[in-house]
């Protein structure tokens, strides 16, 4: 075991799905919801030369996509030092 | 020099480049061959994976559609962008931990079963023998075109370029491969594009003139949006909205799910992260594919307005009313000799005229979008040999990942852990390069005599992925209590109703492939997500009900969840 408790390992483990779930549920939001469920409503929206909607579709979801790896990467990492079980 | 010699000498530069870098870089074991030794560094094989995973397709094809699609063709950029998100949160890093080879190794092992590995493996080879007859289709039609030589022939050259790097290098020579492959594919992507946006808005980013105003003749702003301009022309010509597109908002939001939750699932996609050296770095490479990825996929969308704009203004003139064929520019010409462009003068004026219904009397192929981007914004010829390289290279980099996996399905998961446990490391290397030669002489079987189901299966593809590997991959991660008995019940599930479903509208009833028929409004392209939930219902409940996972495994869970002591990837 490479925590020092069970406890431990237990906390580690509920931080990490609290990011993911956080990070998803914005790759959810993003897509699911700006790129295609909302886009009628979005489309009213003028955004530099695009409708709002389809800009989100064709282009903004896959920003938020990048951001979002590399926000995960990010934390993922320094919780892995917090709990002492990075590499 | 001509358009064709220069073709000639740019494919054969990188047709050279790749096979020096695969004598360069060997496979000496099965480690080597299956994961390239585990110690590939995260960017390149970000670069390597997104070679991976740009098809023939996505590079020749792509743009085609959402040009001609319009907002319908979202799911594909989202789809097969956001599918990475899951990958790098929900399964890479773990994956990685457990540091065996393939797929069908982790569900075999997790779920301490034979019967689950097998299904896995059978997965697997479905998924990536169907990917792999298109990509070497696709390598004969480019040289078809650009090369004036036969597609059978441009198929035998294709390969016994992917055989020597394959068979030779394994993972660790398609993986430095790829690396070149990717650079030729990228930039011959972007040149046309820039020049493209730079002609009709003025920005050099093709992302930002995508949206911006269209410049008019003499260079200044013209004060119309593009898109706008793009929405007008579409009314005025009887098809739908660009920015709305057709499709009702359910199938769009199925197709979608569909395509993402497939990606993540894809054994050719998996496999690649097995090869950087730490768990961290897995998670770095994930975010390095996916930016790799998404150059090119933030600009295919751009690219297909400017490409729509600039067809049909040079199709139907200026005032809208066709211009005559004979003052044509000469990107019809020369692709009306390919038959990807066909005039047919319905109303004898000798006016080209496009449009949505009978008054149509252009046939146009979507590949054209790309193809004759050059053309289209008058530049030099090596850029159109640019274009033959950049095709060429995506689809012998996706061919090449994918002959990959049939391999290591066959020598790995079939052989060494199936049928023949005690073999040498030696002679399982063997096996791996038989493999991979019958796999490249059975893709060239289906190049040559391509079947008609392959795009009809493209959609099973996807829907096995989504519905079978991925759940069964991520509740194996994310739940030690889910047991042998509820993955595999899960598995055949989700499995069973997706081809059920995609086989009964594209094969049994093809007539009856329209939304009235279908479930809920999902088309067969989208079933995959509705299968992926029912994987997950029936796995949760069958697991209830039977016995639960021995203590071995749940300890074997609780030690992939953290990175610490992942080391090399490893056989035991």
């Amino acid at each position: 075991m490479s925590f020092e408790d069970k406890g431990k390992a237990k906390e580690y483990w509920d931080e990490n799905i609290k990011l993911v779930l956080t990070l998803l549920s914005v790759w959810a939001f993003v897509s699911f919801g700006c790129g295609i469920l909302f886009v009628p409503f979005l489309n009213e929206i003028t955004f530099m030369g695009f409708k709002l909607g389809f800009w989100f579709a064709q282009q903004g979801a896959m920003y938020v996509f990048l951001i979002l790896i590399a926000v995960y990467v990010k934390k993922a990492n320094t919780l892995d030092k917090k709990y002492g079980v990075d590499e | 020099m001509d358009v064709q010699t220069l073709t000639y000498v740019i494919v054969g530069i990188t047709f050279a480049l790749y096979i020096g870098i695969a004598i360069k870089s060997r496979a000496g074991s099965t480690k080597e061959f299956y994961v390239a030794g585990g110690g590939v560094p995260p960017v390149l094989n970000g670069m390597a994976t997104a070679a991976d995973w740009m098809s023939a397709a996505s590079f020749i094809s792509l743009a085609g559609i959402v040009s001609f699609v319009g907002y319908d063709g979202s799911v594909y950029l989202m789809g097969w962008t956001g599918g990475y998100v899951l990958l790098a949160l929900l399964m890479v890093p773990y994956l990685r931990k457990f540091g065996k080879f393939t797929v069908p190794d982790f569900i075999g092992d997790r779920y301490y079963s034979q019967g689950a590995r097998t299904v896995a493996v059978i997965c697997a080879i479905f998924i990536c023998f169907t990917y792999i007859a298109g990509q070497m289709r696709g390598v004969g039609v480019v040289f078809s075109r650009f090369l004036e030589v036969e597609v059978d022939t441009g198929v035998y050259i294709g390969m016994c370029v992917v055989f020597f790097y394959a068979v030779l290098g394994g993972m660790k020579g398609i993986t430095y491969t790829q690396v070149a492959q990717y650079c030729v594919m990228i930039f011959a992507f972007m040149v046309p594009a820039i020049f493209l946006s730079v002609m009709m808005t003025g920005h050099i980013f093709p992302q930002l003139g995508f949206g911006a105003e269209l410049l008019d003749a003499s260079g200044n702003a013209s004060g119309v949006y593009l898109l706008d301009k793009l929405d007008g022309l579409s009314a005025e010509l009887g098809f739908a909205q660009y920015t709305e597109g057709s499709k009702s908002m359910i199938d769009v939001f199925f197709i979608c799910g569909a395509l993402m939750f497939g990606t993540a699932g894809l054994p050719h996609v998996i496999v690649r992260f097995f090869t950087v050296p730490t768990v961290k770095a897995s998670r770095s490479s994930a975010g390095w594919t996916l930016l790799f990825i998404a150059i090119m996929y933030t600009t295919i969308p751009a690219l297909a307005a400017f490409s729509r704009v600039n067809m049909i203004e040079s199709v139907n003139g200026p005032d809208g009313k066709g211009i005559p064929h004979e003052q044509a520019p000469s990107w019809v010409n020369s692709w009306e000799k390919t038959g990807l462009i066909k005039w047919t003068d319905k109303n004898n004026d000798g006016l080209m005229q496009y449009s949505k219904g009978d008054a149509n009397e252009m046939k146009i192929d979507r590949d054209i979008i790309v193809l004759a981007t050059p053309e289209m914004a008058n530049l030099p010829a090596w850029v159109i040999a640019l274009i033959a390289a950049g095709g060429l290279a995506a689809a012998l980099s996706t061919s090449a990942g994918l002959l990959l996996v049939i391999s290591t399905s066959i020598s790995h998961d079939l052989l060494k852990k199936n049928l023949m446990p005690n073999i040498s490391d030696k002679k399982e290397l063997i096996f791996a390069r038989l493999a991979a030669a019958a796999g490249i002489v059975m893709a060239g079987y289906f190049g040559i005599n391509p079947p008609g189901f392959v795009a009809a299966v493209v959609a099973i593809a996807f829907g096995l992925a989504a519905s079978s590997l991925f759940p069964a991959i991520t509740m194996g991660i994310f739940s030690t209590r889910m047991n042998k008995e509820g993955a595999i019940a899960g598995m055949l599930a989700g499995l069973g109703f997706t081809t059920v479903y995609i086989i009964y509208f594209k094969f049994v009833n093809p007539a009856g492939n329209i939304p009235d028929n279908w479930l809920f409004g999902i088309s067969p392209e989208g079933i995959g997500m509705l299968g992926m939930i029912i994987n997950f219902v029936v796995a949760a409940l069958v697991c209830k009900v039977t016995a639960a996972t021995p203590q071995s495994v749940v300890d074997m869970v609780e030690s992939i969840r953290f990175p610490k002591g992942a080391g090399e990837a490893q056989d035991h």
